[in-house]
């Protein structure tokens, strides 16, 4: 399968996942708020670490007019897509250069230039916003596609549902793209969900549906490959559920397998299936990537991070003063 | 003198939620959460295990379709609370909410009934932002067949929560996150507090201040602050949004010509306005000045610390606008604002006043 890839493509998607997992440690690092010298991401943040390989899947595949739309686990699909990572930590900061200008925080990341919509913290919101950009895109003409990132528990929301009827019935070019980790916060899919595969529900809306592994990035993209040639010439909708894993809490810098609703066994089971591991594994032994290569790459991507903390620190607040503007047009 | 029995409005609550679900098994809790290990802020701590998952449901995500169906189990006789972690998740199921069962007594004549509690914690602080934060009590308020409450200390809390879930129709009530820290002496057992009414929570006879659920706190703040400068005021929690009776503010306006009412929420269309409108149509004569309201500001909650710096009232704004009532002098209005700071501490405005400790 991967041989579909020449090198340079794997290395280009390694390098997307490693750096998304190298800005979300970032962000652990200097996040918890026992530190008293941090505490200046003021927001709730939810990483995707572990889950890097759908998100850069997928956005390899799409193009800069494509449009994407997120959840609150927004950090890898807007790096992924392209968005800017300096507005998006000042965004966490709550600083003027922010994304939002500090009005939204880490739930409400986006970036016109990369195609990044909107992130919307409300399970399922998102859904049907996607699908309005792809009736958009149907309406003028164009051949831009939209994709709607979402986790598993979103598509118990009535809106999921409501989103793939209407998608289905009007051929529009969208696709909706469920990371499955299996979790809702602390509930796992199986308290929540009957025993029976996610991707089954597009029959219900005769609605073409892939499974697959959310760790293996370039699985991922072949998929998505299909699935957007299929969209962007009136193939209509696809949906796409990947298997992966959240390694850390819910909702902030921690691990907490420790409070018991899932076991280190199965986290571990999954660490195994480190989708940044497995690529740099397979660059090392098939492709002549050193560890050098590596090291150059870390620091490049490095120095980003250090230059992106340092714009968000020494970056203003927005003025008080302004918390009203803008409320409407 | 009996030991005082202290404890915090989270676990007021799932006192009264235990002392329910032991004497009526018809009681059971459904929502996101209630069997995590988290609980629901603790507030349904332990429920899962004494109870077992047929009457601490955990639920999928999907608030419009399982608050229908509490309300068809209610229907039925059952008796279901329902629990959103914050009210923004609660917008997915209005149609049911307003539709059903605020309807179906109506609709039939009293032949069938709604008795559903709906539980739902309002955010702030922390950036949470503008869809983790929203105080909506007004827009159930609005809505004639339910019953909307929010009660601020641990004894009223256990009180209406019992209430709530033995009352024959739908109550929703609404718990700001900041007030599951409150600590109070809180009687053992099943006691109940009526769902109408207001509670005075301060005596005075210079101004009357309306406040509900956290808001109470920072009126009192403020109240304490001005009573060392010889203002004395009449704090009325107002605890009950629907059936509204404001017969106490209507009495103490009366005695003392002034009013404040200080929102949870956005003041358009809101809580002060409905209050300010009563005691005008029942005593405009006894209004010594223009009343007057404080709420949030216009706009969405921003999450920067810094843009929602003035967003919320605070203790400050609260003695302010009854100085400006009052016409207090500098030296006075000087004097409250060292007494605030000065109880306060250095506490950044994204987090509790110093009486209250995390997490959000
Ligand atoms: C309508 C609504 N209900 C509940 C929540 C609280 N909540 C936030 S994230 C989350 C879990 C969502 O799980 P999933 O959709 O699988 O995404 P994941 O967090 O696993 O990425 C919940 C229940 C919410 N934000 N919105």
């Amino acid at each position: 399968m991967h041989a579909t890839f020449p090198a340079s493509e794997l290395k280009a998607m390694f390098q997307s996942m490693l750096r998304i997992r190298l800005i979300e440690e970032a962000i652990a690092d200097k996040y918890p708020a026992d530190k008293p010298e941090n505490q200046k991401m003021r927001c709730p943040v939810h990483l995707s670490i572990g889950q890097e390989a759908v998100p850069v899947g997928i956005c390899e595949e799409l193009r800069n007019d494509d449009q994407i739309g997120l959840t609150h686990r927004c950090h890898a699909p807007y790096l992924a897509k392209g968005g800017d990572l300096r507005a998006m930590i000042a965004e966490m900061y709550g600083k003027e250069t922010g994304c939002c200008g500090g009005r939204g925080g880490s739930m409400h990341l986006y970036d016109d230039a990369a195609g990044v919509l909107t992130s919307l913290p409300i399970v399922g919101s998102v859904i049907p916003i996607a699908v309005g950009a792809a009736l958009a895109m149907q309406q003028v003409g164009s051949d831009a596609v939209s994709v709607s990132f979402f986790g598993d528990a979103a598509s118990e929301e009535g809106v999921f549902h409501e989103s793939m009827n209407f998608a289905a019935l009007k051929k529009l070019p969208t696709i909706f793209a469920i990371e499955n980790n299996h979790y809702s916060v602390y509930t796992s899919l199986s308290d929540r969900q009957p025993d029976r595969p996610l991707e089954k529900m597009a029959e219900a809306y005769g609605m073409p549906a892939f499974h697959g592994d959310g760790n293996d990035v370039a699985g991922v993209r072949i998929a998505a490959r299909e699935a957007i040639e299929r969209a962007r010439t009136g193939g209509g909708p696809t949906l796409m559920v990947f298997d992966t894993y959240r390694w850390r809490e819910h909702c902030g810098p921690n691990y907490d397998n420790h409070i018991g609703y899932r076991s280190e066994g199965e986290f571990q089971h999954w660490k195994e299936k480190c989708p940044v591991e497995t690529m740099r594994r397979l660059l090392k032994q098939e492709h002549g990537f050193g560890d050098d290569d590596e090291a150059v790459m870390v620091t490049v991507i490095n120095s980003e991070i250090e230059d992106a903390f340092v714009y968000a620190e020494n970056s203003p607040l927005p003025d008080a003063e302004t918390a009203g503007d803008l409320v409407y047009a | 003198m009996p030991d005082k029995r202290i404890m915090n409005v989270a676990e007021a609550i799932r006192e009264a939620t235990d002392t329910c679900m032991e004497r009526d098994d018809r009681v059971f809790l459904m929502g996101e959460g209630v069997a995590d290990p988290a609980a629901i802020f603790g507030t349904t701590r332990g429920l899962a295990d004494k109870y077992g998952a047929n009457r601490v449901i955990e639920m999928p995500v999907a608030e419009n379709g399982f608050t229908g169906v509490a309300i068809g189990a209610a229907m039925m006789g059952r008796r279901p609370i329902i629990i959103h972690q914050r009210v923004d998740f609660s917008l997915l199921s209005l149609e049911q909410l307003f539709d059903n069962a605020a309807k179906t007594c109506y609709v039939t004549r009293g032949q069938h009934t709604v008795p559903l509690v709906v539980r739902m914690i309002i955010g702030r602080g922390w950036g949470q932002g503008p869809a983790h934060s929203q105080s909506l009590e007004s827009i159930f308020a609005h809505v004639p067949g339910l019953k909307v409450v929010m009660p601020s200390s641990p004894r009223l809390s256990k009180g209406m929560m019992i209430a709530a879930i033995e009352d024959p129709n739908p109550v929703l009530m609404l718990e700001h996150r900041w007030v599951h820290y409150v600590e109070g002496d809180t009687p053992e057992g099943y006691y109940t507090v009526p769902l109408e009414g207001t509670t005075k929570v301060r005596d005075g006879g210079h101004v009357t201040i309306v406040a509900n659920s956290y808001m109470r706190y920072e009126a009192s703040e403020a109240a304490a602050a001005l009573a060392e400068v010889g203002v004395e005021v009449d704090i009325h929690d107002l605890t009950v949004l629907r059936p509204l009776n404001v017969d106490a503010i209507v009495e103490s306006v009366s005695k003392t010509g002034h009013l404040l009412v200080v929102d949870s929420g956005w003041m358009q269309h809101g809580i002060g306005s409905e209050v300010i409108t009563r005691v005008v149509e029942q005593n405009l004569t006894a209004l010594k000045a223009a009343p007057r309201r404080l709420g949030l500001s216009d706009h969405p909650t921003p999450s920067s610390r810094e843009l929602a710096k003035d967003y919320y009232p605070r203790a400050f704004d609260i003695a302010d606008s009854v100085a400006d009532m009052l016409d207090l002098p500098d030296d006075k209005r000087d004097q409250v604002t060292t007494m605030i700071n000065k109880a306060r501490g250095s506490l950044p405005a994204d987090i509790p006043n110093p009486a209250f400790r995390g997490p959000f």
